[in-house]
């Protein structure tokens, strides 16, 4: 019984203390925005929680009713994948489905004007096994330590095989791009020749028919 | 009593932050961007940062303990990692500058991780038993495989940082192209035309003089 109290006791420590993870601060209409390179089917997942600056308290309090995050989401073809408003403190998540650089977009529904106000936005934004949470898996399949370390060392391997094969499709992308330069390169280069040529050529010709018509040849 | 415990737990991920946050964000030109962490005294910490694109890919960077002491300062860096350990309790700041730079923004990579990891599973046991073999050899796996991914990052962002680098070639030298050769074309007629007009108004002038080489 002692040793239960003494759980919560952390439990709810443990809450307060990690309330305050990574934050920055943006003006009230401003926006910000942060990208991921992920491979596909990767999930990710994003917390963050919004202050409000108060003149009169001189501190960072919890924001006013109404005021809330709007969240958007661009995959690798710049189409939205999620773009919604959440609240002063929320929780999006989303499984990329291609595989490329992913943008986060964050700003305030503020219908203020003109930037009146300085927020503080708590952002936590975790990818791939990172976003899993064991605690929850290990109570509700009721695994071991062992088993649940060893589930957490698969989806790790897992994450590692994604990586490598997006790394693959990189690098040939890279390559692509290093071989067309190199053809265009050369096309131009002779393209730029032949244009010359035949502008010298163009020119000599125009003047000489030109002198001759008016008689100085 | 599972059950509250459970209900707890699942209160404390959904809004609980991990003490270690990797971003990647955009810096545009002339400015400056901070960001603050609450760390408790005695916790080792690692702070690594990178510059992916932009320019000469280099950016300031600056972290300032709670008390004002500069812990770390240095200009137009490409990369660094920077180990402290916590002396004092507070909100730790550390700002990127693109201050310096008249119109290139940069894209900055930053991984901050403040103390160890979280402990994988939530020991019921009241007393630790030592960790048996498997155990153990399962915690040194991890921490290997950890390595691996950071390894993966930092591979990753040097290959985006040399791919940018070959788009951006690859799509000047298709521009400089095209514009040399309009260039060539108007200069060659451009040359004609003005070649023409110093006859011409030496013909109006009355200035022509006919040259009869052959008879």
């Amino acid at each position: 019984m002692a040793n239960m109290s003494l759980q919560q006791i952390f439990i709810v420590f443990s809450c307060l203390s990690s309330v305050y993870g990574l934050y920055f601060h943006i003006g009230e209409t401003e926006k910000k925005c942060f990208i991921e390179e992920i491979p596909d089917e990767t999930m990710v997942v994003g917390k963050y929680k919004v202050e409000i600056f108060d003149k009169n308290v001189n501190d960072y309090v919890p924001t006013i009713q109404g005021l809330g995050m709007h969240v958007e989401i661009k995959d690798t073809d710049s189409k939205a994948i999620l773009s919604r408003t959440y609240a002063s403190e929320g929780r999006f998540t989303f499984t990329s489905h291609s595989a490329g650089e992913h943008i986060i977009c964050l700003h305030s529904n503020s219908s203020a004007w003109f930037s009146s106000g300085q927020l503080r936005v708590h952002l936590d934004i975790q990818v791939g096994e990172h976003a899993v949470d064991y605690q929850q898996i290990q109570a509700k399949d009721k695994l071991s330590e062992l088993q649940l370390r060893i589930r957490q060392l698969l989806d790790q391997v897992e994450q590692i095989t994604k990586e490598q094969n997006y790394q693959r499709y990189r690098e040939e992308r890279f390559r692509q791009t290093s071989e067309s330069t190199n053809g265009r390169v050369l096309w131009w280069s002779i393209a730029q020749t032949v244009i010359l040529l035949v502008t010298g050529f163009w020119q000599m010709r125009h003047l000489k028919s030109f002198f001759e018509a008016k008689k100085l040849v | 009593m599972e059950l509250k415990n459970f209900g707890l737990f699942v209160l404390w991920t959904l809004f609980s932050f991990s003490q270690a946050g990797e971003l990647t964000f955009e810096l545009p030109d002339n400015e400056k961007q901070c960001f603050f962490e609450n760390i408790d005294k005695g916790l080792e910490c690692t702070l690594e940062f990178q510059v992916i694109t932009g320019g000469h890919y280099d950016v300031d960077m600056e972290l300032t303990a709670p008390n004002g002491k500069v812990l770390y300062k240095d200009v137009k860096k490409q990369y660094d990692s920077v180990t402290w350990t916590a002396e004092v309790t507070g909100i730790h700041k550390f700002c990127f500058s693109n201050e310096f730079s008249t119109f290139t923004h940069k894209v900055v990579y930053f991984d901050l991780e403040v103390g160890d990891e979280d402990p994988l599973a939530f020991n019921n046991d009241a007393q630790q038993t030592a960790m048996t073999l498997m155990e153990t050899a399962g915690q040194s796996i991890h921490e290997n495989l950890n390595d691996i991914l950071d390894d993966q990052t930092y591979f990753k962002l040097h290959e985006a940082q040399g791919r940018a680098f070959a788009e951006d070639l690859n799509h000047h030298v298709m521009l400089w192209s095209i514009s040399e050769s309009i260039i060539v074309l108007l200069i060659g007629i451009g040359q004609v035309l003005v070649l023409r007009s110093f006859f011409t108004e030496k013909k109006s002038s009355g200035l022509h003089v006919p040259l009869m080489t052959n008879s």
